[in-house]
């Protein structure tokens, strides 16, 4: 440790910050781990959220209680005592704490970094895999006929959204459009988002799905619910006047069994408005786009 | 072409003021709407609009006497003695073009001062409206109005608060220069600013743009003609920003005194100097993106119209391009302030500053390379993610650099606890706060749960507010004794800070809880099992809004109703703006002084004053 020539004035000041921030280290890193975040584990996606959330929370504690201790203990300890102004030691720098400390943050963000791209390249948890929109000649707009899907081990699912409300298209299941999104436990769902007029944003928050919904563009995300139960369902891009009220809370994750039941019943029900729906296609243009006052 | 013999003494004898502007501006804004309506492709007067404000501005400018200087030299005529400092005393010369940069920083500090506060009964209003979780005290399409208004005047403010009073004041003065390279420039960005509040304020009179100040197409093609008062401002602030930029850098590379090396430099004018950098870079992005939101509005284009081939990923990149930048042109000069301040009160040479330096130009580099984590999911391709991650990440090891300076000039330091200090320690807390939350939001996993949620709006308040407006608070009560002659009440201030540091962080902290509970930001409604949060956060920001209250009172009390002159020198400190005279002399320096050390040599034996002045000196710094 030769470089770091630690002088006799600073010693009894570095043992004490260490000591504290140890000790404040602990038991902040012990609180945080008390902490469960959000989204929870209603879905695969979404536990691995709320691991990656308690996983920064773990390392941001440390460095949030080194900084503010030493602004605290500069606060108590380096204070003037004396009534006339007096000048401190003049220290201009020191190159070996100015490394050392670029040196820790770099590893530190650099560990985040790596850690984020595993967890985004990871299959499992491959979320918000948005490949963008095709282009507009590929597909043009309600006349397209991209069916997509049929048989993949994936649930094809088409969020459209429009001011001020979503609805849903099942792919495999003639493109029934639905007011409420149902998803069967434990299957992997391809969750097509696009927009009829203007940009939302699709947050099913205990799924720990977000994904904006763009007009001409199909915004890929994929989920695997593993919990049955509702969940909410709001827009999170400021759209207009009901922006505040674009919300659901009648997302259900059910049984394969009970989805078949329910995707039955739809298909049912909306079979006369099936005709009058634009065939299923990556997405759709609404024709004109209106100027609302 | 004859050139003449001699300077006509013929003058424009129109009296130039604001005034003037005002009366100009009027039969402006109606000749433009004319126009506009006349040779308008669309019915819906959004070219007439556009034209009546950007007339309305140029009649404004021209009356208020921009249009002198050129006209007088096309004609001949002799040139209006705009610097004579005889002319230019009384409060009359801050309702004129004045191109003395003291008197363009106090009119800067009002003005802005004065927009704060509508920006601020934005805030209450907004958040008087979530008391309940339904939309009934606020109307959800007045809610959103306000939004707008707020989130855009604030960004109007917050761009300029630091940059035009306490830059445009002080940057001569630390330098060692008698004016600004270009003081006409220098007028011109803070003329602007009153016309870009005003067409902003004029948004009420069309209902209102449902946007925010993010003005995502197509929503913002579908808006009333309110839109266009944001198209305009914006513009107008970006003007401001550009033009004020290049008149920064021209001064600080240019008109530095001999002697006043680029290590000798102080903090704060690095800090000026690398936002300024931003904004030249930066601003003409987004003015060009206006330019195609107007024309998409009027003349029937579609860049960002997915029906007609564009696509709104173009207005999201290019805004972001500006918008991301756009927040370290708030904190450049807050980091610039805190490094400032702190080695003065902490009696000691700023600890690293060499590093420091490279801390505030690592920031101002990588802000160009991170935009692209506000489209985190918006379907941009999923390969650019893993590099946009990394690059936002990597800004907080620049970040990291100066809080290590701070922390090392505080390490061992005679800490003289003056309220700016108090100011500048709660900038450490507070932007730290801001800057770990920044963490969550650039990992991707996270950020789509946390992405356009109550947990972003906490985490830019606390790095904004808890961060811009604190140092703009600790560079008030350090530098107003110089600028304004007097000193503000060091016990108010005390009060002051406590305060607002406890009522700012009681509103902003329990907002990350709000975030991580599913509450979207910009809604009228939402969750009411969150009512109870929302009314804590409610109740706190009155007493955050009392704070500020109590701000502006210290500062009318102190400016106007006592008589305590403030000392040339009152905190003792070393650099070059302390050694002039307090009221500052119209020429700054009796002669351009000689700079001979560096700003914060405390404690060193043998320190040298900063600068060798000739004339009269003000009281000398410690050390």
């Amino acid at each position: 440790m030769g470089v770091f020539r630690i002088e006799e004035a600073d010693r009894p000041h570095l043992l004490r910050l260490l000591i504290i921030w140890v000790v404040l280290s602990i038991v902040g890193i012990l609180a945080a781990l008390q902490i469960h975040y959000p989204p929870y584990d209603q879905s695969v996606q979404g536990l691995d959220q709320s691991r990656t959330l308690a996983l920064l929370t773990v390392l941001a504690t440390p460095v949030f209680i080194g900084v503010v201790i030493m602004v605290l203990y500069s606060a108590i300890y380096f204070r003037r005592t004396t009534t006339e102004l007096v000048d401190g030691p003049p220290m201009l720098g020191n190159t070996p704490v100015q490394i050392a400390w670029i040196a820790i943050s770099a590893v530190l963000v650099l560990f985040l970094a790596v850690f984020g791209i595993v967890t985004l390249a990871s299959s499992n948890v491959a979320q918000a895999v948005g490949t963008p929109g095709r282009s507009i000649g590929q597909s043009g707009g309600q006349t397209g006929s991209g069916t997509i899907g049929g048989t993949g081990p994936e649930l094809q699912v088409q969020v459209v959204a429009q001011q001020w409300y979503f609805t849903y298209r099942y792919a495999d299941y003639g493109g029934v459009e639905t007011t409420h999104l149902y998803l069967p436990v434990d299957r992997p769902v391809e969750l097509h988002v696009t927009s009829l007029d203007i940009i939302h944003s699709f947050w099913a928050y205990q799924l720990g799905v977000k994904a904006d919904a763009n007009p001409g563009v199909d915004n890929i995300f994929h989920v695997t619910a593993q919990k049955t139960g509702s969940f909410q369902v709001r827009c999170a891009e400021l759209c207009g006047l009901w922006h505040g009220h674009m919300a659901d809370s009648e997302g259900q994750v059910v049984s394969q069994s009970e989805f078949d039941t329910w995707i039955a019943q739809q298909q049912k029900d909306y079979e006369v408005i099936s005709k009058a729906v634009p065939s299923y296609a990556p997405f759709y243009f609404p024709e004109p786009l209106l100027k609302a006052g | 072409m004859v050139v003449p013999e001699r300077v006509s003494e013929r003058r424009l004898s129109i009296p130039n003021n604001a005034i003037t502007g005002i009366l100009f501006a009027i039969p402006g804004y109606f000749a433009g709407v004319w126009l506009g309506t006349l040779f308008g492709l669309n019915d819906d007067q959004n070219t007439g609009v556009i034209l009546g404000y950007i007339f309305a501005t140029v009649a404004f400018l021209a009356g208020v006497g921009f249009l002198n200087y050129p006209f007088e030299r096309l004609f001949g005529w002799r040139v209006s003695p705009l610097t004579d400092p005889d002319e230019n005393r009384g409060v009359g010369r801050f309702f004129r073009l004045s191109l003395d940069h003291k008197v363009i920083g106090l009119q800067y500090l009002v003005t802005i001062l004065i927009m704060l506060l509508f920006g601020g009964i934005g805030a209450m209003m907004i958040r008087t409206s979530l008391l309940v979780p339904d939309s009934s005290i606020t109307p959800s399409g007045n809610y959103i109005s306000l939004i707008g208004l707020h989130s855009v005047m604030m960004i109007f403010i917050t761009s300029a608060v630091i940059v035009g009073p306490f830059g445009n004041y002080l940057v001569p003065l630390m330098i060692g220069a008698r004016r600004m390279a270009f003081p006409r420039l220098e007028a011109l960005s803070f003329w602007v600013v009153p016309p870009a509040a005003v067409i902003l304020a004029a948004a009420t009179f069309w209902g209102g743009f449902p946007t925010g100040w993010t003005g995502y197409p197509p929503l913002s093609e579908q808006a009333s003609q309110a839109m266009d008062s944001y198209i305009v401002g914006f513009a107008l602030i970006a003007v401001a920003l550009v033009t004020s930029a290049i008149n920064m850098l021209a001064t600080i590379i240019g008109l530095r005194a001999p002697g006043m090396t680029w290590t000798r430099l102080p903090m704060f004018v690095w800090g000026i100097f690398t936002t300024s950098i931003l904004g030249l870079l930066a601003a003409p992005v987004l003015a060009a993106a206006l330019f195609m939101l107007t024309l998409d509005r009027t003349t029937q284009t579609s860049f960002f119209l997915a029906s007609n081939g564009g696509s709104n990923y173009l207005w999201e990149n290019l805004f972001w391009f500006f918008g991301h930048p756009e927040v370290y042109i708030f904190i450049l000069p807050a980091f610039g302030i805190i490094m400032e301040i702190v080695p003065h009160f902490a009696r000691k040479p700023l600890w690293g500053y060499r590093t420091g330096v490279v801390g505030l130009f690592g920031v101002m580099l990588l802000s160009f390379f991170v935009w692209q984590h506000h489209l985190f999911v918006s379907g941009i391709a999923p390969v650019l993610r893993p590099f946009y991650m990394l690059s936002t990440e990597l800004i907080s090891i620049p970040t990291g650099i100066i809080f290590l300076v701070t922390l090392g000039t505080l390490w061992r330091a005679r800490v003289w606890f003056t309220v700016p200090m108090l100011f500048c320690m709660g900038f450490l807390f507070n932007f730290l706060i801001g800057g770990v939350s920044g963490v969550y939001l650039s990992d991707v996993p996270t950020d789509v749960t946390l992405h356009g949620s109550y947990f972003s709006m906490a985490h830019f308040h606390y790095t904004i507010m808890g961060g811009e407006i604190f140092a703009l608070m600790a560079a008030a009560y350090y530098w107003l004794p110089k600028m304004t002659g007097k000193m503000l009440s060091p016990t108010i201030g005390r009060i002051h800070f406590w305060w607002m540091f406890i009522a700012f962080n009681s509103t902003f902290f329990p907002l990350f809880i709000v975030g991580l509970l599913n509450m979207p930001r910009r809604v009228s409604s939402y969750d009411p099992a969150l009512v109870g949060l929302n009314r804590w956060v409610t109740i706190s920001a009155y007493f955050l809004f009392g704070s500020m209250v109590l701000f502006a009172a210290n500062l009318i009390y102190s400016w106007f109703f006592v008589a305590r002159p403030a000392l040339a020198n009152p905190w003792h400190a070393r650099s070059l703006e302390w050694q002039v005279p307090t009221p500052v002399p119209a020429r700054n320096f009796e002669r351009v002084p000689l700079v001979v050390a560096g700003p914060y040599d405390y404690g060193i034996p043998n320190a040298r004053p900063v600068a060798d002045l000739g004339g009269v000196v003000g009281a000398t710094g410690g050390g």
